[in-house]
């Protein structure tokens, strides 16, 4: 895909990211489950102050409660509402309720199922699913078909073509290959069935790294738009080797994010009150940081041989 | 040490996991208790994270169903699609663990909203993995607590299916898996009849049927014997206490 025509590189800033594959009215799923939720793009994002978005996520979590917060989208589709371990997302629940935010509700399997059915350009998935639920009764776009095989009816749902996916990964080449590990969820079929895609990455390595270990490439390079180098750029989720879950700010969101004013104050000091996640990172402070490093527990390295 | 009514509840819950092998663990109680029976009755036991995590060994107990301490020693790490579909939807998971804000008799689970879907008095998480998990896993175990506003005759929505639609008509799909077969709660242990209704099976200590009839809200059936669920012993509380510290 894009890149550089001279050098072929597509790492660029962050912010020249949003700004050149993000446009008002677009559908945007920052995907990432529970780990790897690139935090510094959707900060980004509401610096540059989009409008209209269509937010996609199995998990809103508290990456779209704060868009939501700072008025980017009128539009969510996901399947597990809830600050984990925590409670509410106190802004989308507020913007429901205020009726600013549309909401079509899934599964987790029929949001993977969607976003599988638009990576392979199906018309729709089927999957044993909703037979029993009343969540087909609310959402019109769960619907049944006859197989042509044994004649059994099964639930499907429809293709889910994000304009842009933003995925967050341990490491990348300048060419756009990226690499992680752990959590893995549905950022390869997310990515796959966006138009365009950002990879936000913890750092950017030779590609000679990546080729010594290809079986670790969640997305080859021909797939990627653009690659932005932001450490700690997942926090407050994490990054598997480089920092932990940071469940202390998971739980101080529940009080941040109560009253519309706090959440607002929250937002001008950490969001618009930053230029850059660099920023950012350099406010959490040393401290904090320290205390969300993991001790190593590296593990083998496998042989792939060297064939002549 | 008086054990809490979620302690009885996790004890009781991971004494059903004995011999279970596969188990698929959803957020807050089911996440106590299956890695509580991991450690005490049930060492052999899988734990499986719809994150896409099989055979987690947790140093810690997670806040998050998604954390790091579940994948550093984990036997795999999948994505969801091969998680849903080939080992979910495959019919590989033996035992799924729900929580929920409502239950009816029939074992159906809300978890979406109190009140009307669009006017909601309040709006919960939603179904995540739990309607495919009740469909497809072997079998289904309910931990939740228990009252006039969980066990409830009409239920507000059916985010997981039991085993028949709320008015009595209806029942499993062909290919689905066999429901909930087990509901604990701080009061008793229920079962379900081969017709899919819920009947006390046993009383949680110092608990007489009496107080389940006044926490439910139709009238519970008697299984044909009632067992009394031994009151957790000193070392299972301590685990338990190291656990959710």
């Amino acid at each position: 895909m894009s890149g550089d025509p001279v050098t072929g590189t597509k790492v660029m800033p962050l912010a020249a990211a949003i700004a050149v594959h993000l446009h008002d009215g677009d559908t945007l799923a920052i995907e990432g489950f529970t780990h790897l939720i690139s935090f510094a793009a959707a900060h980004e994002v509401i610096r540059q102050r989009r409008r209209g978005l269509t937010l996609a996520r199995l998990t809103p979590d508290l990456v779209y409660d704060q868009m939501v917060a700072a008025g980017c989208a009128d539009r969510l589709i996901f399947s597990w509402l809830g600050n984990p371990g925590v409670g509410s997302l106190h802004a989308i629940r507020r913007a429901i309720e205020a009726g600013s935010l549309a909401i079509e509700e899934y599964s987790h399997h029929g949001m993977v199922a969607r976003y599988a059915a638009g990576a392979s350009r199906l018309p729709f998935f089927p999957l044993r699913s909703y037979d029993g639920s009343d969540l087909a009764s609310v959402n019109p776009a769960i619907r049944r078909v006859m197989s042509p095989y044994d004649g059994e009816e099964i639930a499907v749902v429809p293709p889910l073509h994000p304009d842009l996916a933003i995925i967050h990964a341990q490491r990348a080449d300048v060419t756009g290959n990226v690499q992680a590990w752990g959590i893995v969820g549905v950022q390869r079929d997310a990515a796959l069935a966006a138009k365009r895609v950002i990879a936000v990455v913890e750092e950017l390595v030779d590609e000679s790294v990546i080729r010594s270990d290809p079986d670790r490439t969640l997305l080859p390079g021909m797939v990627v738009d653009a690659v932005c180098v932001e450490p700690w750029g997942a926090h407050p989720s994490f990054a598997q080797g480089h920092y932990d879950r940071d469940n202390r700010f998971y739980r101080d969101w529940d009080a941040i994010s109560r009253e519309p004013a706090g959440l607002q104050r929250w937002l001008d000091q950490w969001v618009h009150g930053v230029a850059s996640r660099a920023e950012y990172v350099e406010r959490l402070g040393p401290d904090r940081l320290a205390s969300l490093r993991p001790a190593p527990r590296p593990s083998g390295s496998v042989d792939y041989g060297s064939y002549r | 040490m008086t054990p809490s009514s979620d302690e009885l509840i996790i004890a009781a819950a991971a004494a059903e996991l004995a011999g279970v092998r596969t188990v698929f663990v959803g957020i807050g109680l089911p996440n106590a208790a299956a890695n509580l029976a991991r450690r005490t009755v049930a060492p052999q036991l899988e734990l499986i994270y719809e994150a896409g995590v099989i055979g987690a060994r947790p140093a810690r107990l997670p806040d998050s169903i998604g954390d790091p301490a579940l994948v550093s020693g984990a036997a795999a790490t999948l994505s969801m699609r091969d998680l849903f579909g080939g080992f979910l939807q495959g019919g590989r998971i033996e035992v799924g663990m729900l929580g929920a804000a409502q239950i009816d008799r029939w074992g159906n689970l809300n978890t979406t909203v109190i009140g009307s879907y669009d006017r909601p008095s309040v709006r919960l998480p939603g179904s995540g993995g739990a309607c495919e998990i009740a469909l497809n896993a072997r079998r289904v175990m309910v931990v939740m607590n228990q009252s006039l506003r969980s066990f409830v005759d009409q239920i507000d929505f059916v985010t997981s299916p039991g085993h028949r639609r709320p008015d009595g008509s209806g029942g499993r799909p062909s290919w689905a898996g066999a429901g909930p077969t087990a509901v604990i709660t701080q009061l008793a242990l229920y079962h379900f009849g081969l017709d899919g209704e819920m009947e006390l099976a046993g009383l949680q200590p110092g608990v007489d049927a009496a107080a389940v009839d006044a926490a439910t809200g139709w009238p519970m059936r008697r299984a044909a014997s009632l067992a009394l669920l031994p009151r957790p012993v000193e070392a299972i509380l301590a685990e338990i206490r190291r656990l959710v510290a």
